[in-house]
């Protein structure tokens, strides 16, 4: 990994083992950090990453662009008459499926991470175990909340008009990232579960496609068979992407609500323990 | 966990650790004194790796017992990492983040508040040479940077017991001087570690005392003394201008040192393994030599006086060389 380096080592300034000496004299150790500001420590340095590689917003940005343009025209007509008239129903419903879906990158991104060398640094470290996860799934609500606003704003430019004002959409999005922060500990436990970045990403997929097509997000369950009514309506994605658009609508959907936090918590009690598990397996 | 001893950092008894097939490590015995650098020496695949990192609280054993300061390594692990820092054979920093946001990172991770962390980053910058690269990707780093700040990272809390994994693997000449000088400065504060290495002039500078490890076994273990005195005390290489001196060569070689000669491939070349004990230092039984095979009208192109070699450490303790099955251990051993 470093050979022909000799140059620059040359270059580089001598170790000061003097000063080195006086840094290491026993200093007083800190208390430890709290589970809390441990876990916003790795929050701040998933945003640094992001920093440092802006390309890793495309996924929250174009990505969710597309969605909209393409459902909007693409069922716009077919469905409710006209693209504007649709949107308003859609846009909800398509926000809650394109962040569900990229709350799968989590899942590459822990994979892909394990394998360094910096994470064995980090599991010696005498810090709360889930803080590592917890740290990518804060600034991965961070690229959610940007995918949610790229996408507001293209639905406001295609006609999207929210009867629940700014708190209603605020309302929604908070679910909405409240909910897909829960759910990312599904990603978490496969990235750490399978060997390859391309397993993760096939797993992900046959994950996600079927949990967010079969639900409410284009189409009113009504009109499909009974069997699939008894999916979609049970749906996690579809409790949301009603929960949202009732938000969003200025209603109150206090049922609707209640069933996303339910499956949030359900799911962080599920797979947050199995995850950890399999961290501290690793 | 009762039955610690006083005095040791590292304690370890008939650890194992299996990856199917593999016992990497196969009962390792360890008793590493506090205040010392201790070296676990072996060739790649031997299972040094594995049993740091299961004194790290990384791996779980999956047989025998292993104590740091008398926790134990399983049940106590949170105890174990309040004590003890890791650097990695490959840089164990975030090579996307800068060198100052590595630090500040971790420093706050062990519980320093943001200005004391930032602080702490900017004096071991300074300490280690790398203030002009702070605020460079860790990814441009050179071999040699990152290992510095890799240490400098374990070092952001002096740690009771530092691990270091071959930290000079791979690095020029002068990078390695100046990685054992920090290792030496962080001894002298009182910090123990736990050094493991490839190469046995690396134990011979740093370390105190010694195992030699293979097969996921300890070989051999001792202070550099013992250790070298098993295997003796070096070899003499010589090459001649003309090979049909070679056999009278050997004749006064054998003659003179009362050693084994060896004749290497090259037809004009032949190695001396000197005894232990057979009078004088080994610079003094090769001088003798030399003048001998000079008075005996040999012409003599190239003289050397070498230190025993890992390999001839390991082809004394185990009757095989590094090389053999390394292939076959190497895929294993990550």
């Amino acid at each position: 990994m470093s050979t022909a380096t000799t140059n620059e080592t040359q270059d580089l300034a001598p170790v000061r083992t003097d000063s080195l000496a006086a840094l290491l004299i026993a200093k007083e150790r800190p208390p430890r950090p709290s589970a809390l500001s441990a876990s916003l420590t790795f929050g701040w340095r998933a945003i640094l990453k992001i920093k440092h590689v802006p390309e890793q917003l495309f996924d929250v940005t174009a990505f969710p662009i597309m969605m909209v343009l393409m459902y909007t025209y693409l069922f716009g007509g077919a469905l409710a008459g006209s693209p504007k008239e649709y949107i308003q129903f859609l846009l909800p419903g398509i926000l809650v499926m394109s962040v569900v879906m990229i709350t799968m990158y989590t899942g590459v991104s822990v994979n892909t991470d394990i394998e360094k060398g910096v994470f064995d640094r980090f599991r010696s470290l005498p810090i709360w175990r889930p803080a590592t996860m917890v740290g990518y799934l804060l600034g991965d609500a961070l690229r959610y909340t940007i995918a949610s606003v790229v996408m507001l704003t293209v639905g406001m430019i295609l006609g999207y008009r929210p009867d629940g004002g700014v708190p209603g959409v605020v309302a929604g999005i908070a679910l909405l990232i409240v909910f897909s922060f829960a759910f990312s500990w599904v990603w978490t436990m496969f990235g750490l579960l399978l060997r390859t970045e391309k397993s993760v990403m096939g797993v992900s997929m046959m994950v996600i496609f079927p949990l967010t097509f079969l639900s409410n997000v284009f189409v009113d369950p009504k009109t499909m068979p009974g069997w699939l009514q008894a999916f979609v309506n049970n749906s996690p994605v579809t409790h949301l992407a009603s929960a949202v658009r009732g938000l969003m609508a200025g209603d109150w959907p206090a049922a609707e609500v209640a069933w996303s936090l339910g499956w949030s918590g359900l799911f962080v009690l599920i797979f947050g323990p199995v995850t950890m598990r399999l961290y501290n397996r690793k | 966990m009762s039955q610690h001893t006083a005095g040791l950092a590292i304690e370890t008894a008939g650890l194992v650790k299996t990856f199917g097939e593999t016992r990497a490590v196969d009962g390792v015995d360890l008793a590493v004194p506090t205040g010392t650098v201790y070296g676990v020496l072996g060739p790649n695949g031997a299972g040094k790796t594995t049993t740091v990192k299961m004194l790290a609280t990384l791996l779980r054993p999956d047989g025998g017992q292993a104590h740091v300061f008398g926790h134990d390594v399983v049940r106590e692990a949170d105890a174990v990492r309040g004590l003890v820092s890791l650097t990695g054979q490959y840089a164990s920093v975030d090579e996307d983040l800068t060198g100052a946001e590595n630090l500040v990172l971790l420093a706050r991770l062990l519980g320093h508040a943001k200005k004391a962390a930032r602080e702490r980053a900017a004096q071991l910058l300074e300490a280690f040479g790398l203030t002009d690269a702070a605020s460079k990707q860790v990814k441009h780093y050179s071999g040699g940077m990152r290992r510095r700040i890799d240490i400098a990272a374990s070092i952001l809390s002096t740690p009771d017991l530092l691990f270091l994994d071959e930290p000079t693997t791979g690095l020029d000449p002068r990078s390695r001087n100046q990685v054992w000088d920090i290792v030496r400065a962080v001894v002298a504060q009182g910090t123990t570690v736990l050094l493991t290495t490839q190469y046995l002039d690396e134990a011979d500078q740093l370390a105190s005392r010694i195992a030699v490890i293979d097969h996921g076994k300890v070989i051999a273990e001792g202070t550099k003394g013992e250790l070298k005195a098993s295997v003796g005390a070096g070899s003499v290489h010589l090459r001649l201008r003309d090979a049909e001196q070679r056999p009278q060569a050997a004749e006064v070689l054998s003659r003179v040192l009362d050693a084994q000669v060896q004749h290497d491939p090259d037809p004009l070349a032949l190695t001396a393994r000197l005894a232990p004990s057979s009078g004088g230092t080994a610079a003094e039984q090769a001088a003798r030599a030399l003048s001998e095979l000079v008075g005996t009208g040999i012409t003599v192109d190239n003289f050397s006086l070498g230190q025993p070699s890992l390999d001839e450490v390991f082809l004394a303790l185990t009757g095989h060389d590094t090389q053999a099955d390394d292939a076959v251990k190497n895929e294993v051993a990550a």
